[in-house]
Formats: C-alpha cells, sequence, structure tokens
C-alpha cells in the first residue's frame, strides 16, 4: 500500500522575479488524504495548479501516477480529478447539465445518484449561479469524482460552508479514501486539515517548513499546554511566577490562560493556590497545542510569542 | 449523445436563456426589422429589394459581434476554461460550439425574416435561392468566426465592447446596409471595402437577387470565404484557457491578420 502516486521533486514556480514556489519536495501514498497549509500566497495554489496541467514548473519535476501533468495532461485528464477555489462552471449550467457535460467529457456514464447523495435531488435543474455557495461546492465536489478518478485534488472544498455541509463534505472525502482514492487538500482550515489529513505540509513563501502527521507536527512544536482557569476573583491576575512551569500567561475571556511545559505540575499547583487564596473555581480547561497552533508558531511567529 | 452534443446544446440553450443574449440573438435583431419595415419600406424606395439580407446582415452582426464575444471573455475570467481544460474539453470544441451555435440562431433568425419580409412588407424575394443560401451559410461564419476572434483576443469586457463596435457601426452606416456602397464618397467607399457586410450584400446582390453590382460577386464570396477561415484559425491559435497564465499567451495583434483578405479587396477591386 506505499506505493508513491503523487511526486514532486524540487519544484519551483517563479512569477517575474518572484518565486512563488521554491524548491518543495513531497510524495503522496496511494489512499492517502495529504493537506497543503499555508497562509495566503504560500504556494498552494500554484502548486495544486501544477499538478492539474494548468501551469508549467521553472524547475523541478511533478507526477501523478507516474504521468507528468505539463507534457502529458491529456492522459491525466480521467486520473485526476479537480475542485477548483473558483467556480469553474458556467452560472446558467443547471446541476443536471454540468453532470451530464462533464461525465460526457470523461466518457462516463452520468451520475445522479451523486447529485442526490449531496443533497442536490432538489436542484436538479437549478442553474450554478442561483445555487447557495454550499451547494455550488457541493457540485463542484460531485463534479470532480464522478469519473471515479483515483486521484482527486481539492482546493478550499469546505470554504464558506456551514457546519452540516462541512460535515457532509468530509464524509464523503473518508468515503472517497476507503475507495483507495489519493487526496491532496488544500486549506486554511486547521481544524480540518487536524481531522481529515493524514499527512501535512506547512508552506511559507513557497517552501515546505513543516511536513508530517498533524500529530508529529504539533509534538514538534513548543509542546505547551494550554491551561485554562474562571474563578470567582481576580487572584490570578500576574500569577504566572508562582507557577515555574508556566512559560506565558494571558488574559482572555474571564479566562485566564497559562501556557505550561508541564500540566502535570501546573494543574494541582494552581489548584492548590486557588485554595490558599480562598478563591473558588468556576471552570478548568486543559488542550494539548493544536495543529493550529503549531501552524501559528511557524507562520506567524511573533503572533505565538505573544500568546 | 457525445460529449460535443452535450456541449452543443448547452451553448445554444443559453443563448435563449440567457437574458442579453436572447435578446442580442432575437429581440433586438426582430424589433429593428419590424421598425425598418414599417418605416424605411415608405421611406426610401431602394430599401424593400434589399431589405432581406439587410435584415438578416443586422442580425448577424447583433448576434455574433454584441452578443457571442462576452462569454467567451467571461468564461475566461471565470476560470471556467481552466475547469474545462482539467476535464479534458478541448480548444476546438470550446471555439466551435459557439461559432456553430451562433450560426444555427442566425440561422433561425434568417427563416423568420425571409419567411415574412415579403408577405408583410414587400421585402425582395432572391430570384437564386442556392446562392441565397451559400451567400447566409457563408455570412453566418463569417460574423461567427469574427466574433469568437473579438472574443479570444479581449482581454476584458471594456474591449469587446470597443473592438465590435469599430466594425457594428462602420458596418451599419457604410456597409451597404442603410445606403448602397455605390453611393459612398470615394475615401467612404475604400473605408467600406474592408467590411465584411460590404461583400455579403455584393454577393447577395450580385448572385442571389440578380442586381449589378460594382464589382463581380464572386470575389465577394471567395474574401467572406477566406475571411471565416482566417478568422476560425486565428481564434483557435490565440485561445488562451486563462487570463492570470501568461506564459503561453501568443500576442493578439496577430488577429490583424483578419485585414488581409479585406485590404486586398479594397486595393484591387475599387475600379
Amino acid at each position: 500500500m506505499q506505493d508513491e502516486v503523487i511526486l514532486v521533486k524540487e519544484f519551483r514556480k517563479v512569477y517575474g522575479d518572484s518565486p512563488a514556489v521554491d524548491g518543495i519536495s513531497f510524495e503522496v501514498q496511494r489512499g492517502e488524504i495529504f493537506g497543503l497549509l499555508g497562509p495566503n500566497g504560500a504556494g498552494k495554489t500554484t502548486t495544486l495548479e501544477s499538478l492539474e496541467g494548468l501551469r508549467q514548473p521553472t524547475s523541478g519535476s511533478l507526477s501523478i501516477l507516474g504521468i507528468d501533468p505539463t507534457r502529458q495532461s491529456n492522459r491525466l485528464q480521467n486520473l485526476i480529478g479537480v475542485q477548483l477555489q473558483s467556480s469553474g462552471l458556467p452560472g446558467y449550467m443547471t446541476s443536471k447539465e454540468a453532470m451530464e457535460f462533464f461525465c460526457a467529457y470523461h466518457k462516463v456514464t452520468t451520475r445522479p445518484d451523486l447529485l442526490i447523495r449531496l443533497g442536490l435531488g432538489e436542484k436538479l435543474n437549478s442553474q450554478f449561479s442561483t445555487l447557495s455557495t454550499g451547494l455550488q461546492r457541493r457540485l463542484s465536489l460531485a463534479l470532480a469524482v464522478a469519473h471515479e478518478p483515483p486521484v482527486v485534488l481539492l482546493d478550499e472544498p469546505t470554504a464558506g460552508l456551514d457546519v452540516g455541509s462541512r460535515v457532509e463534505l468530509h464524509q464523503v472525502m473518508r468515503e472517497l479514501q476507503a475507495k483507495g482514492t489519493t487526496i491532496i487538500l488544500a486549506t486554511h482550515d486547521m481544524a480540518e486539515a487536524e481531522k481529515m489529513a493524514d499527512r501535512v505540509a506547512i508552506l511559507l513563501n513557497g517552501k515546505i517548513v513543516a511536513l508530517g502527521t498533524p500529530t508529529q507536527l504539533t509534538a514538534t512544536g513548543s509542546g505547551l499546554v494550554k491551561i485554562s482557569v474562571s474563578s470567582d476573583t481576580a487572584c490570578l491576575v500576574n500569577s504566572a511566577e508562582l507557577f515555574p512551569e508556566v512559560e506565558k500567561q494571558l488574559l482572555k475571556d474571564d479566562y485566564m490562560i497559562y501556557y505550561s511545559r508541564d500540566a502535570g505540575a501546573t494543574v494541582p499547583a494552581l489548584l492548590d493556590y486557588l485554595k490558599a487564596q480562598d478563591d473558588r473555581l468556576v471552570d478548568l480547561r486543559v488542550e494539548r497545542p493544536s495543529l493550529e497552533d503549531r501552524f501559528l508558531e511557524i507562520t506567524q511567529p511573533d503572533h505565538s510569542n505573544r500568546g | 449523445m457525445t460529449a460535443f452534443t452535450h456541449h452543443f446544446m448547452y451553448d445554444f440553450r443559453t443563448g435563449l436563456r440567457e437574458k442579453s443574449l436572447l435578446m442580442l440573438n432575437y429581440l433586438f435583431p426582430l424589433g429593428f426589422y419590424i421598425l425598418m419595415g414599417l418605416l424605411m419600406t415608405g421611406l426610401n424606395p431602394t430599401f424593400a429589394p434589399t431589405m432581406i439580407p439587410t435584415m438578416i446582415l443586422v442580425a448577424m452582426m447583433a448576434n455574433a459581434l454584441l452578443g457571442l464575444p462576452n462569454p467567451v471573455v467571461e468564461s475566461r475570467e471565470a476560470g471556467i476554461f481552466r475547469s474545462f481544460k482539467i476535464n479534458g474539453v478541448p480548444v476546438l470544441s470550446i471555439v466551435t460550439i459557439p461559432v456553430l451555435s451562433s450560426f444555427v440562431h442566425i440561422i433561425l433568425i434568417s427563416i423568420i425574416i425571409t419567411a415574412t419580409a415579403g408577405p408583410l412588407f414587400g421585402g425582395g424575394i432572391p430570384t437564386n435561392w442556392g446562392w441565397f443560401v451559400i451567400i447566409l451559410i457563408l455570412s453566418a461564419f463569417t460574423f461567427a468566426s469574427l466574433g469568437m476572434l473579438i472574443g479570444v483576443v479581449s482581454p476584458n469586457s471594456r474591449a469587446i465592447v470597443l473592438l465590435s463596435q469599430v466594425i457594428f457601426l462602420p458596418s451599419m452606416l457604410l456597409g451597404g446596409l442603410m445606403i448602397p456602397t455605390s453611393m459612398l464618397p470615394p475615401a467612404l467607399y475604400r473605408v467600406a471595402m474592408i467590411l465584411p457586410t460590404t461583400y455579403s450584400m455584393n454577393a447577395w446582390k450580385g448572385l442571389a437577387f440578380g442586381m449589378e453590382t460594382a464589382f463581380d460577386a464572386r470575389w465577394s464570396v471567395l474574401i467572406l470565404f477566406s475571411s471565416a477561415v482566417i478568422a476560425f484559425a486565428l481564434a483557435i491559435y490565440l485561445f488562451s484557457w486563462d487570463s492570470k497564465n501568461k506564459q503561453h499567451g501568443r500576442n493578439p495583434l496577430l488577429a490583424l491578420v483578419i485585414l488581409i483578405p479585406y485590404i486586398l479587396g479594397a486595393i484591387f477591386l475599387v475600379g
């Protein structure tokens, strides 16, 4: 099962004088969901579009299932399914027409079942421009997977979706993965990446600055555990120096938040301190560092240091 | 149904579904036809004999020059062509289908005009139906290909308006529709000779309506044919999938090659 479906080697793409992507390398295994994370302009979309054959690398190489997307894009058309960031559909095309249109070009039978499965059953004759953002995204996903490609490239698939739609789309992605489909997911949503991706690459200024499973990435960060405490009085204000394992402290929404190297030592000390001050504990939460915390540490070190 | 048929059917239906296209393909030309039929046949006795080709040319220009190019630019801007590329839609289909669909709309409205101009407004009837149909087909392809070329080389909607009007307005005034080109002063006559309507009108008058023409109408057929082929080939050659990705962009000034047959006509056919 460890065969490489997507290979990116020293890929570089320069626009004018500035590199949008600067020598990145990664590989994606069959059946893997691979997250591409990064702030705006980090190079995610350029990487995806180059894999889709829409852009030519300045240097380096890309391949999907052994096919060079730049030189052999015709061979790739039935092997990849793509959900673009932009709509990619004419506004006057109905959902049903879009499905017939794309299936006809992929030479596969039309898939009305997919439209129904994705909640578009009652919108078959609705024009694309009249659909809500959520339904447009669902339709784009349906069209991307209708020809059952072994590789699916998704660019911000859940941007602007309500919670229900996101859950539904995540379920579809899991079903695709269960069938062995390889997925690259470019997203801004850290929670989505942490939940869905087997591995993620964090891009910053066109370079990969971190690559691994979400657990590996969060473990390689500062490792500070977030402890949020709410109590009846203000006795916790400026109390960080009382707890040796605490590196940072801040006040947010009635919660005193401590970032501790050792939650096991800090939490009992905090409780003892509250008791000694005759204060009453209202709420206590202990959270391990999330992918979002790690992402912020990498992409916005100043922000991260401020806590 | 094949992919090409699906694509064509969608594009054709859009010409009826989209309000601005419906207006340019049918409502504006038909309204203008009725107005001209009511007014001009009474005011200008020379109008009625050539009313059918005149009104068909107005319909062709509205459809192909004013209606066809905009969706091309919008599709490029909205990333629709990129999506088409990823899903295997070939350039040939993207260029051919709007031209074909425009052609069918033009034929439909031409049938309405041809069938009603005589009974309603006393419009002249062709004496040679074979040539009438051949010139209709040729002119429709010429204008549809020109419209596609405008869409392909225009970077935005403003450029479309400019380029379309550069052909549309002079054609209406000087292209033999309102005033016979033979009545134009020599300088304007030369300008008229670089307009496709001049050749369509010349060909129809000489070959389909048996009227006298300023030059051999068969040259007009040749020029229309060359222009249709050149415009179509240029549209395919200059087509770009993506407004953001200019690395394969070809120089849009190459589109000026389309002027060659008309300039040759203006040089060699003006006595």
